[in-house]
């Protein structure tokens, strides 16, 4: 691990720490600091835009951890989300308690993702994306036509969450909820990363042959790739149902798919840290735009009927100059602008 | 009986625009390996200057179609010079990536020009049913298909005949070697791009005059893909014979499970569900090369 200037390790649990140097932990624990106080600074838009993002970046992590870590491309995520809304939203229709329900639609999803998982023991790159398009298609299919178990076209209605008689039923309230299970999965892939499982997975990223030639049983951890990031879609899906207190089929179509693969691949493949800086970024770009939007809306009233077409255009503009001009992503300019800091007045 | 017949003879007209859509994807994938998720969305901006130039400008059909092709093939330059060159040999995932953004900013300008409502050409053809064995069919859908025979037909004789067809298949076999041999492969990319382009133009031009034409075009695109992976994503008679198999499967299921089961809408997962099938039993298709590795 590259430390700080003046940094050195004595131990070798000194090295594995997540956050080896103080001055790190002391950053980390003002920023945590900032974000607990926030929703009493912050608007009720403002606050639902930040529960949002805390959604966005459960989900954009796990996919993250499938896409970016393992090299398993997904296109089918969007689908998964869905199946984990479906799956807490019928357990609490049930009268499961709320935490319950989350871990079930954790454990639904992983089940449902590692059966899709199947094909790619034979199946990569594209042939493997191409599969989980099928996934994606033929869920959404399930979801629109499974009858009492999705409510069809008409969707599930659900009530906010609560736990012990305490009900989640305001935006700031929810805040703390989101927050929570952000910090934790942020927490759970970070850890995830540094075991075996996430050294195996790397390893079949990097080349799947070698990987099998140092003993990794490829079949066992793509599975369990596909596993453990389903089971944080699920909790992403579980947790955005009972958010929006609506499930319906057309949340969970291909273009959330895409979104989820677009904001890991602006924040980061392979990064914790890039994840959470895609999510704020695909999150917050619609309602940027919405704001321009009203703006010019005086000088040219007629831009409103453009805002969904526009919108979108952004959103694909956006992803090719990415993809062309920050390969690497927002995780990668985050770690020049540390080093430039780092080295300032030297350049080298 | 007459029933399933019927199917079939639609499934079969629905499976040579598919065919012809199948055409591009796999003249591109097989040229600049090059998974192109932009590909309806290709047809949709064909399909739309073609109707613009018919009914907004006035200009007869027959000249409106060749200047759509004159501008599929800047479109194709275009697309190849600004957003595919700087990303070659770049991963998996960036270029597909790449070409899903390509398929948002086209959906978003046809949409900021033309809106979301459903457009209808002038009637070219007679509107008359042909009875061909008992069935009745419409000319546009003969035109389309006899259509997509002719472009495939070209397109093969291309690419065994001409320098050029042959150049781009040895550029597809190993670039290195093409280009050791004084291959341009830049030249390559951007003319495989160009011919997509006319093809899918030509694909979306033959729509526009059987059902017309609106911003959820690009949805055919999605169809394409279980189409290629049946016949193969680099073989051009896999791509032909993909599109009408698929073609035909999806309406005969789609019609048999609104019969036999009274299910509503299946023809939009028939298709996937077929391809997951062939994925587990033939990964590289009907027709496909089988990639061997060694290490």
């Amino acid at each position: 691990m590259q430390g700080k200037c003046g940094l050195f390790f004595t131990s070798y649990p000194g090295e594995a720490q997540l956050f080896p140097s103080g001055f790190q932990k002391l950053m980390i624990g003002l920023f945590l600091l900032v974000l607990l106080a926030a929703p009493a600074v912050l608007n009720v838009y403002l606050t639902s835009v930040m529960n949002l993002i805390f959604i966005a970046v459960i989900g954009a992590v796990s996919l993250n951890l499938l896409t970016g870590v393992c090299g398993q491309i997904s296109l089918g995520h969007g689908a998964f989300i869905g199946v984990g809304a479906y799956a807490a939203g019928q357990c609490t229709l049930h009268g499961v308690p709320f935490p319950l329900a989350i871990l079930t639609a954790g454990a639904v999803t992983a089940l449902v993702g590692m059966v899709f998982g199947v094909p790619s023991l034979r199946l990569k790159g594209i042939y493997l994306a191409i599969a989980t398009l099928a996934a994606q298609l033929v869920l959404e299919y399930v979801f629109l036509h499974g009858g009492e178990l999705t409510g069809g076209s008409n969707g599930l209605l659900l009530d906010s969450p609560s736990l012990f008689g305490f009900s989640f039923d305001t935006d700031a309230r929810m805040y703390y909820l989101l927050f929570f299970f952000a910090a934790a999965s942020l927490l759970m892939v970070s850890n995830i990363m540094r075991t075996k499982f996430g050294r195996a997975f790397v390893s079949i990223r990097d080349f799947y042959l070698s990987a099998e030639i140092v003993g990794v049983n490829l079949f066992q951890y793509k599975l369990a790739a596909f596993g453990l990031s389903s089971f944080l879609a699920g909790v992403a899906g579980g947790l955005w149902a009972h958010y929006t207190g609506y499930v319906s089929a057309e949340q969970f179509n291909i273009g959330l798919s895409i979104s989820y693969l677009a904001m890991i691949i602006i924040g980061g493949l392979g990064s914790v840290l890039g994840s959470v800086f895609g999510a704020v970024f695909i999150t917050v770009l619609p309602e940027v735009l919405n704001v321009l939007a009203n703006g010019l809306g005086a000088y040219m009233p007629e831009i409103s009927q453009h805002i969904v077409a526009l919108r979108e255009g952004v959103f694909g503009l956006v992803l090719i100059l990415f993809l062309i001009y920050e390969p690497e992503g927002l995780a990668h300019r985050w770690r020049l602008v540390k080093a430039y800091w780092k080295l300032y007045p030297f350049a080298h | 009986m007459e029933y399933y017949l019927q199917l079939i003879v639609n499934g079969l007209v629905v499976g040579g625009i598919y065919s012809l859509v199948a055409l591009g994807f796999v003249i591109i994938y097989k040229a600049t390996k090059v998974v192109n998720f932009a590909q309806g969305e290709l047809v949709m901006a064909g399909a739309y200057v073609c109707f613009a130039l018919t009914v907004q400008f006035h200009i007869p059909f027959i000249w409106a179609f060749l200047l759509t092709l004159a501008f599929s093939v800047l479109l194709g330059f275009a697309i190849e010079r600004m957003v595919l060159r700087p990303l070659i040999g770049e991963e998996h995932i960036s270029v597909i990536m790449v070409t899903v953004g390509m398929s948002s900013v086209l959906k978003s300008l046809v949409q900021l020009f033309w809106g979301t409502q459903i457009r209808v050409y002038p009637q070219v053809l007679p509107s008359e049913p042909i009875v061909i064995a008992g069935l009745p069919v419409a000319p546009v859908y003969i035109a389309a298909f006899g259509l997509s025979v002719v472009l495939f037909a070209i397109f093969s004789a291309f690419f065994k005949y001409s320098r050029t067809g042959i150049a781009m298949r040895a550029t597809a076999f190993d670039q290195q070697a093409a280009q050791s041999m004084g291959i341009g492969i830049k030249n390559i990319f951007a003319m495989s791009w160009c011919i997509a382009c006319i093809v899918s133009a030509v694909g979306g031009v033959i729509l526009g005059n059987i059902n017309g034409i609106n911003a959820q075009l690009g949805h055919l695109g999605l169809k394409v893909f279980p189409a290629v992976i049946l016949g193969g994503l680099d073989s051009l008679l896999g791509a032909a014979l993909g599109g009408l198999i698929i073609g035909v499967l999806e309406n005969v299921c789609d019609g048999a499970a609104r019969e036999l089961l009274g299910l509503g809408g299946f023809r939009e997962v028939a298709a996937f569900i077929i391809l997951v099938v062939i994925l587990m039993i033939k990964p590289y298709g009907l027709f496909g090369t089988k990639e061997i590795e060694r290490v």
